[in-house]
């Protein structure tokens, strides 16, 4: 991977879900990226929502309220 | 667009769309087109998004403050079919109008086979509801009202404020059919006390056919059984159906280019504004009810009150057949009307006009005054020959 920031990424139950938290947190101003669910973390065919671990507070506090998440798991950097 | 046509089947479906719908579902077809939200790639992707932006500018036009209260369905009718068939059981007792489409009426009456009770509140003959008339009919074990928020045959509009506001005091669920309303006259499921609200795409809205949606209130899906279960994109390692909006009432892939189209006519109408909207159709309508009122040969239904109704016109020529007046409108003056019972042979037994029917012109907001003086031009016509023959 290009970047050695360290990655996280947050699990929603829909990608209905997935799709207007990535908006939210674009709008925002945070890089993310919506892509598939690694399968390590769930067999799950949809999507999931990839940002920078540093923001993890920042991105919470913008999504509570407003979207549900099932879970945020950090990515292995290899 | 065919310059020798006049459409006035709008209240079957609106034609034509604004050119953006046209532009957007085709740009939507050819150069994104993948399964929305389901893959994880790019395509995929925007194709979700696309949907998200027509759950979010629908959810703005209704005053719907959370988008996912909204499941998208292929029409009002598989809408209306949900709020009835998936929430509704035997012992239970629900409250409706004698002005309602078979989209409603037929589902109702398919459930009083499976035990429900049914109220049918009769309106008077212009189609008008006495919202008292809905409270008197609730009881003890009254689970749902359900009516349209305007007439498909009469433009007659409901008092829905007025309903919703009892429903809310006595705890019962109110269900709207708003496939002749939504998008040409202004809703807010909040201020109007509405639970269920089923719209179609395709009408007022401006979107392609095969597109509708069904919002419901918080909470409220857990009592409402989806009529199809499938894929969903979520949650694909459980067996079990998913519980949450708005997957639950979404399975299967979406009609995705008409979505699109829909969220582009949604946007033209905020562009526009509804209340404009609204204005220009009031413009039309009173105009046709003043020329329409010269003909001594013409019988109206309905109130003929501009402010009280959509641009929707029943009507009959004296010694003249429906279907004989609408093939006429058609082959000698390029205008399409639909002649019949309108899918709402309730509605015409109130009105009076039952097995018969009637000729109905239904307007939109690309219609204008000349195309009302030709229709004018073919009534007299019409009528003209029918008295020298
Ligand atoms: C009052 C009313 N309800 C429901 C419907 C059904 O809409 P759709 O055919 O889009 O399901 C219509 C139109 O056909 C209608 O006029």
């Amino acid at each position: 991977m290009k970047s050695q920031t360290p990655q996280a990424v947050i699990l929603f139950s829909s990608t209905a879900h997935a799709l207007m938290a990535e908006k939210i947190a674009k709008t925002q101003g945070f890089p993310c990226k919506l892509i598939p669910v690694p399968r390590h973390l769930s067999s799950d065919c949809g999507v999931c929502l990839r940002f920078n671990a540093e923001d993890r507070d920042a991105l919470e506090a913008a999504l509570r309220n407003r979207i549900d998440w099932t879970e945020i798991c950090l990515l292995s950097s290899s | 667009m065919n310059k020798n046509i006049v459409y006035f089947d709008n209240a079957a479906t609106s034609w034509p769309k604004p050119q953006v719908v046209y532009l957007t579902a085709d740009r939507y077809s050819r150069s994104i087109g993948g399964s929305p939200g389901r893959s994880g790639h790019r395509l995929s992707i925007e194709a979700g998004r696309i949907i998200l932006e027509a759950r979010e500018k629908l959810a703005s036009l209704f005053g719907i403050s959370d988008p996912f209260r909204i499941a998208f369905t292929k029409n009002a009718t598989e809408a209306l079919n949900i709020a009835i068939s998936g929430f509704l059981s035997s012992g239970e007792h629900c409250v409706t109008t004698s002005m309602e489409h078979n989209s409603v009426m037929r589902p109702l009456r398919a459930m009083e086979k499976k035990g429900i009770e049914l109220t049918v509140v009769p309106c008077s003959s212009g189609g008008e509801l006495n919202p008292l008339d809905i409270k008197k009919a609730i009881k003890k074990n009254t689970r749902m009202v359900i009516c349209s928020h305007a007439s498909n045959v009469t433009g007659t509009i409901m008092p829905v404020e007025e309903i919703g506001r009892f429903t809310r005091e006595c705890g019962v669920v109110f269900c709207v059919d708003a496939a002749q309303t939504a998008g040409a006259v202004s809703i807010d499921v909040e201020e109007m006390g509405i639970d269920l609200l089923a719209f179609t795409g395709h009408k007022s809205l401006f979107g392609l056919q095969g597109t509708g949606g069904l919002y419901i209130r918080k909470g409220l899906e857990t009592e409402i059984t989806p009529l199809l279960r499938g894929g969903t994109g979520s949650r694909s390692e459980f067996e079990e159906h998913p519980d949450f909006m708005p997957d639950r009432f979404e399975s299967g892939t979406p009609n995705t280019p008409g979505l699109a189209g829909l969220e582009a006519g949604v946007s033209f109408i905020m562009e526009k504004g509804i209340n404009r909207i609204r204005k220009k159709e009031i413009e039309l309508t009173r105009y046709f009810i003043e020329k329409l009122r010269a003909f001594t040969f013409v019988e109206i239904y309905g109130l003929q009150e501009a402010e009280k109704q959509i641009p929707v016109f029943s009507f009959n020529i004296k010694g003249v057949s429906p279907s004989e007046a609408a093939l006429f409108f058609d082959e000698e003056y390029g205008i399409m009307s639909r002649p019949g019972l309108h899918c709402a042979p309730a509605a015409h037994r109130t009105i009076g006009a039952f097995p018969r029917g009637t000729i109905r012109f239904s307007l939109g907001y690309f219609n204008d005054t000349a195309e009302l003086d030709r229709a004018c031009a073919a009534i007299s016509d019409l009528a003209g020959r029918r008295r020298v023959s």
